[in-house]
């Protein structure tokens, strides 16, 4: 058996890990064109920062393609051929296939703002390059201007803090993080990471730029050394276009298959259905890359395996101050637990549907099971368990299950 | 593989495996100096309400969420043992987001911490083996 892994990140270690948890003989070949080592990519803003040397970038031991026998290729595919079977590389060199899996994750998206072709400068944050030119350039007088208050944004002006002289972040959102915190939760975030020198310009687009100056479309012009766009991640779907459907993303059903036979996709290049609201949904997060992939090498190398409790979800920490998030904000609100923190649960016709918990993250995994699970309400002491996530909400028998048996 | 398991209605509150638990993590040899003055954080924790206790910690889970949901690839499953690379974890809490039994949890030195059944200290539960009503037991439960 002949299987093949397109990008060597999280989802495609992922269906590494799960080809050989069935097949230990078929021939992996994983292409990369991010070099022959995986990295965790999460990890570049500490990289950045100074928290973690080179060295402990690794997502897996250096040993990891020679023990679990996969050949690495460090060229970009450029094409899919279905019909014949086989990955074509850049340099035109066929690669053939009796299983593929795509995992070629995502590129960021930089709009078209009018004049950024003559900043110097500028950085995307996404990729181990990235952080590696951006921090090249970091020192301590100069002014970085990051444009996005998003998850990437923000990790970016964690990382970079202590290097430069000033951060300013705009964003065209009214709030920070606007994909993962309400008003108020954002409100606690921003009033946290401001005490950290940084700046926001919310609400605020940059209208145009000249080397040097962003101009705001309220008029305000602000200067800057380096510029960082994080606005947002696009999906690689390219290779599967007009071979499987797509949408934003490559559509995967629960065994992580496409719509085209042989072919598997997974990570942040796919779309699949959010269990806690039953929408199809690019999650592009690390555990749902590799859960993903997991489930696609497994079925590839003829096994059964399903993963369909993928939720949005984010834990994240900035400046010390720790998020945890998941599923959707929609139904009943109800505020608890608060002490020093923010804590929200969103809940209606007997399910929960998402959560936001700030400062006191403790245990909110049992939050997140509930919705994975989608555990009616009724089965637990709901107002216990929204004052503080524990087992002592559920019934005994059902801990009996938890705590009792080998899981 | 053995596992800690809990057996609820045995269990008498009295948290003497929390204090087995962060003696054993200590490293030190008397329990008494281990433990003297300082506030325990242990692996295992109590949950009581009323006249209801019980002990929590990791199931060392055959499909781990936390591992498979690991950024950096700190948490490993070694043998069916959930083991935590304090030096590789950046205390992201990915970890915490997803363990359904709230049994990893964030340790002084900013890397999380969970059970990892004493295979690092003493060699088996020490838990189990200070709790006086065999209210967790260690043992093989298919
Ligand atoms: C700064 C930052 C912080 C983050 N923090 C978090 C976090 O806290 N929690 C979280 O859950 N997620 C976080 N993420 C997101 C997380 O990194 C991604 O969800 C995850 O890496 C997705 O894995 P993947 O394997 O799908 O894609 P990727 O990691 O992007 O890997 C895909 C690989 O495929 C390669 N590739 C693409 N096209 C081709 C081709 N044609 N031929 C060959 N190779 C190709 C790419 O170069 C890449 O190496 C963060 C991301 C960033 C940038």
């Amino acid at each position: 058996m002949r299987y093949v892994i397109i990008g060597n990140g999280a989802a495609g270690v992922g269906g590494a890990e799960g080809i050989r948890s069935r097949d230990k003989d078929g021939e992996v070949t994983i292409i990369s064109a991010e070099g022959a080592r995986i990295y965790s990519r999460p990890l570049i803003s500490y990289l950045v920062a100074g928290k973690v040397a080179d060295s402990g970038m690794d997502y897996r031991p250096a040993d990891f393609y020679e023990r679990n026998n996969c050949k690495v290729t460090g060229e970009r595919a450029a094409a899919v051929d279905a019909k014949g079977k086989a990955v074509i590389l850049e340099g035109g060199a066929r690669v053939p296939y009796d299983k593929l899996l795509v995992a070629a994750g995502s590129s960021p998206f930089v709009p078209p703002f009018e004049g950024l072709d003559t900043v110097k400068g500028k950085y995307s944050f996404s990729s181990l390059a990235d952080a590696r030119a951006l921090g090249a350039a970091l020192a301590p007088h100069k002014k970085a201007l990051i444009i996005g208050a998003g998850l990437i944004g923000l990790k970016c002006a964690e990382g970079i803090s202590e290097k430069v002289a000033s951060i300013t972040v705009t964003d065209i959102a009214p709030r920070i993080l606007s994909s993962i915190l309400d008003e108020g939760g954002a409100a606690a975030v921003a009033r946290h990471i401001e005490g950290k020198g940084v700046s926001f310009r919310l609400s605020s687009s940059v209208k145009r730029f000249e080397p040097g100056t962003a101009y705001l479309e309220s008029g305000e012009a602000i200067a800057f050394d380096l510029l960082v766009t994080a606005v947002g991640v696009r999906p690689n779907t390219a290779l599967l276009k007009g071979v499987a459907d797509t949408d934003r993303g490559i559509i995967i059903n629960a065994r992580s298959e496409t719509s085209a036979p042989d072919i598997y996709a997974a990570g942040d290049c796919a779309q699949a259905l959010d269990a806690s609201s039953g929408e199809s949904k690019v999650m592009a997060l690390l555990p749902n890359a590799y859960m993903q992939g997991e489930c696609a090498g497994v079925n590839m190398a003829g096994g059964e395996k399903s993963f369909d409790k993928a939720v949005p979800m984010n834990a994240v920490g900035f400046f010390g101050l720790h998020i945890i998030t998941a599923g959707n904000y929609t139904g009943n609100v109800r505020a608890a637990g608060e002490g020093d923190g923010y804590k929200r649960l969103f809940y209606s016709d007997n399910r929960l549907n998402g959560y936001i918990m700030v400062g006191d993250v403790g245990k909110a995994g049992i939050y997140t099971s509930l919705l994975r699970d989608g555990t009616p309400l009724d089965t637990l002491d709901f107002e216990q368990i929204c004052e503080k996530p524990g087992l002592m909400a559920f019934t005994s028998k059902a801990r009996q299950e938890k705590l009792g048996e080998a899981r | 593989m053995k596992r800690v398991y809990v057996n609820e209605k045995w269990c008498l509150g009295c948290h003497l495996c929390e204090y087995y638990c962060a003696f054993a993590a200590s490293g030190e040899k008397d329990m008494a100096r281990a433990l003297k003055d300082i506030a325990i954080n242990p692996r295992i924790r109590i949950e009581e309400r009323d006249d209801i206790s019980f002990a929590v910690s990791c199931r060392h889970c055959r499909e781990p969420l936390c591992v498979k949901s690991c950024l950096t690839g700190a948490l490993t499953a070694q043998d069916g043992v959930i083991a935590i690379d304090g030096e590789r974890c950046v205390g992201c809490y990915t970890c915490i987001l997803v363990c359904p039994y709230g049994a990893v949890s964030p340790s002084e030195n900013g890397a999380v911490q969970k059970c990892e059944l004493c295979v690092k200290n003493t060699g088996s539960p020490a838990c189990v083996k200070g709790c006086p009503n065999g209210a967790i037991v260690y043992e093989e439960r298919g």
